[in-house]
């Protein structure tokens, strides 16, 4: 079913996001708007079909924004989303019929279901939404409930709070993958779950993706959860791209001074090789009034007069894998520019 | 006769009672900490180990009743009046939360709070205090440290807050130190540099410190020794590096399988069946054997002893996974 989907064939990119942009403004004590919040500002990428496309970065920098607007949740201030060759709005495809293929599952477990639904009714209401009817859209949340590991009879009329966390993030993934979407965007969607019950989504959701033939954009602060799933990674800082490539690429040979130090940040897991020195100091700048040029430049130990004055572009630095560093663009002015590619 | 531990706590029980429920949150919890080491209590949510760290200075709701004893640096914990604990609560020792913003007063600048508690227990003028104040901000390495003292915390960014909450707590140089989850909020970059600050200050201090934690990394940077919570009771206590390389509670091995490591990349990962317990429905033996792949019929008969598996090390399981050394 999903082949007569996939329009474009396996080259073109199932999304594909340019200059996407979207200020939050700040409103002073009178109403007035005085400030904006950069949340994203200008990012494209593509999400290939099949893949996992991490999405990392630390809080303020964009990527839960950025979610939301693949869904249209929120609407982008500039930009163009592209699903499978058919544009969003432009006389493309709708928002609804946007999220007839696109689902999303959250962190909050508890905030994101209905209170007074119960898990069948829960999967169900989406479905007749899109025109289902409803004995059969009953039919298919118990077919959702199955898939997910819950057994419908037993869990299929129980409220949000007759579950434990891991039972009701099962139901949103269920209720994510019940219109038989072709991309789900997991935002956080394993990070407040116990260790225990977050590998078990982690499994689950590795099964569904090769059962269903999804693709995943995987958000998450969690190095070692993105590492674990993802395909190709994101490194979003302050609403930019600073790099993305391979996983196994920016693991091993990251070439951002940021992406190095969010992996060096990552905890030993060894009481005989403690970490003994913070990569960074300080946390990240105001979103609200960003350091001009590169946005990094503020905590970066590489930092230059050229970081300051010019944003830095996102350079091909090896095949698929690019960066936003003068450090690492020949010919930017930079003084190791060049060097530090080879070096890393 | 070796001098009395810092810590000592024998039998902790808590229950929450009132009208409508009553559960035994945490049971049969005993440990010592001495002056200067760290012990980590270490588990997922609702195994008890906030509500033990928070019994130590009866700061739980009325509706808790608290069981066993507690000394602290000598006093009775249990038999103090509210009045004489004010007394414990700071110089004895003081705590740091997960969420500075609702554990400072978002109306006083920091300065202000960090002089009122230190005129408040240890009587001197303002203006010392102020002074001492500012060697503290420099202390937990907050930049511009004079200007910072008139701040409000909401002026402060995330990892700064939580510097600002260590000095408050260090104040009246505490010989305990409580922290709970203090780094699970903070970004990545941010909750290494707050690890280390502890590390340095406890070091430097020589304080004890009790570390709540939900995540076996922290526990791994900080820890001396650590016990790991399951359903309100310790189920494995011992040094970390040799609960880490070799665990003999099947919990604590779960645990550790299915805390997603660095090179797991692809492979399913080992998880724990099933979902922590309902704390109102135990069963009468042990509370994990429901999860338990080790399980036999004498698990769920009577709930297991935390019995010596190794020097220094205890498990609450009949088959720990390490045997004992002789």
């Amino acid at each position: 079913m999903s082949s007569l989907r996939d329009r474009g064939g396996p080259a073109q990119p199932l999304l594909s996001v340019a200059g996407l942009r979207k200020y939050f403004p700040l409103r002073g004590p009178l109403g007035n708007t005085n400030a904006h919040v950069q949340a994203v500002d200008g990012i494209s990428f593509n999400v290939m079909k099949g893949e996992t496309l991490g999405v990392v970065g630390e809080s303020g920098c964009g990527k839960s924004t950025t979610a939301r607007l693949l869904m249209h949740l929120i609407k982008p201030d500039a930009g163009d989303i592209v699903l499978d060759g058919d544009p969003i709005g432009h006389g493309g495809i709708t928002p609804r019929e946007l999220r007839r293929d696109v689902q999303m599952v959250f962190q909050d477990s508890y905030a994101s279901l209905n209170p007074r639904h119960t898990a069948s009714a829960e999967i169900a209401f989406g479905l007749k939404v899109h025109g289902m009817k409803s004995g059969q859209a009953k039919e298919h949340a118990h077919a959702a409930l199955r898939l997910v590991g819950l057994d419908p009879n037993l869990f299929g009329d129980r409220y949000p709070h007759e579950m434990s966390g891991g039972q009701r993030q099962r139901v949103n993934v269920a209720r994510g993958i019940a219109l038989n979407p072709r991309l789900l965007i997991l935002d956080e969607s394993v990070s407040a779950l116990d260790k225990s019950v977050q590998a078990q989504v982690l499994n689950l959701l590795a099964d569904l993706k090769e059962r269903l033939n999804l693709t995943y954009v995987f958000i998450s602060h969690d190095l070692n959860v993105v590492r674990h799933v993802a395909d190709r990674v994101l490194v979003m800082y302050l609403g930019k791209i600073f790099e993305i490539g391979p996983a196994g690429d920016i693991y091993a040979n990251a070439a951002h001074p940021y992406t190095k130090a969010l992996l060096a940040s990552r905890l030993s897991m060894d009481p005989a090789h403690r970490v003994t020195a913070a990569p960074l100091t300080g946390d990240p700048p105001n979103p609200v009034r960003p350091p001009s040029g590169c946005r990094f430049r503020t905590r970066c130990a590489l930092a230059e007069t050229i970081c300051a004055t010019r944003e830095p572009p996102l350079n091909d630095i090896a095949v698929a894998h690019q960066v936003a560093c003068h450090a690492v663009t020949p010919g930017s002015g930079h003084s190791q520019a060049g060097g530090i590619a080879n070096a890393a | 006769m070796p001098p009395e531990p810092l810590v000592e706590v024998d039998n902790l029980s808590v229950r929450f009672v009132n009208r409508d429920i009553d559960i035994q949150v945490v049971t049969d919890v005993s440990f010592q900490v001495d002056t200067g080491e760290v012990l980590c209590l270490l588990g997922e949510s609702g195994s008890g180990k906030t509500v033990t760290m928070r019994a130590l200075l009866r700061l739980l709701p009325p509706h808790a009743r608290i069981g066993g004893r507690i000394r602290l640096a000598g006093h009775d914990i249990a038999a103090m009046t509210e009045r004489a604990l004010e007394a414990v609560r700071g110089p004895v020792a003081a705590m740091i939360f997960q969420e500075p913003m609702t554990a400072l007063d978002p109306v006083f600048t920091i300065g202000t709070q960090i002089a009122e508690t230190i005129v408040a227990h240890e009587h001197v003028s303002w203006r010392e205090a102020r002074k001492r104040a500012l060697d503290l901000l420099e202390m937990v390495q907050i930049p511009s440290a004079a200007r910072r003292l008139d701040a409000f915390p909401h002026e402060l960014s995330g990892g700064l807050r939580q510097r600002a909450m260590i000095a408050l707590a260090l104040s009246c140089r505490p010989a305990l130190l409580l922290a709970d989850e203090p780094t699970t909020a903070l970004d990545a970059t941010v909750q290494i540099q707050i690890l280390l600050l502890l590390r340095s200050l406890q070091q430097e201090l020589g304080m004890a410190t009790i570390f709540v934690t939900h995540d076996i990394g922290v526990a791994c940077e900080v820890a001396d020794r650590i016990a790991v919570m399951y359903a309100g009771r310790f189920v494995e206590t011992g040094p970390v590096a040799a609960i880490i390389q070799r665990p003999a509670h099947p919990y604590t091995a779960g645990l550790l399988h299915s805390t997603v490591q660095v090179d797991s990349r692809g492979a399913r990962l080992a998880s724990i069946t099933g979902y922590p317990p309902d704390l109102t429905l135990m069963p009468p033996g042990c509370g994990f054997a429901p999860r338990c792949q080790y399980r036999q019929s004498d698990c769920d008969a009577a709930m297991p002893d935390l019995t010596a598996v190794a020097p220094g090390r205890m498990a609450r399981c009949p088959r720990p996974l390490l045997a004992v050394a002789g």
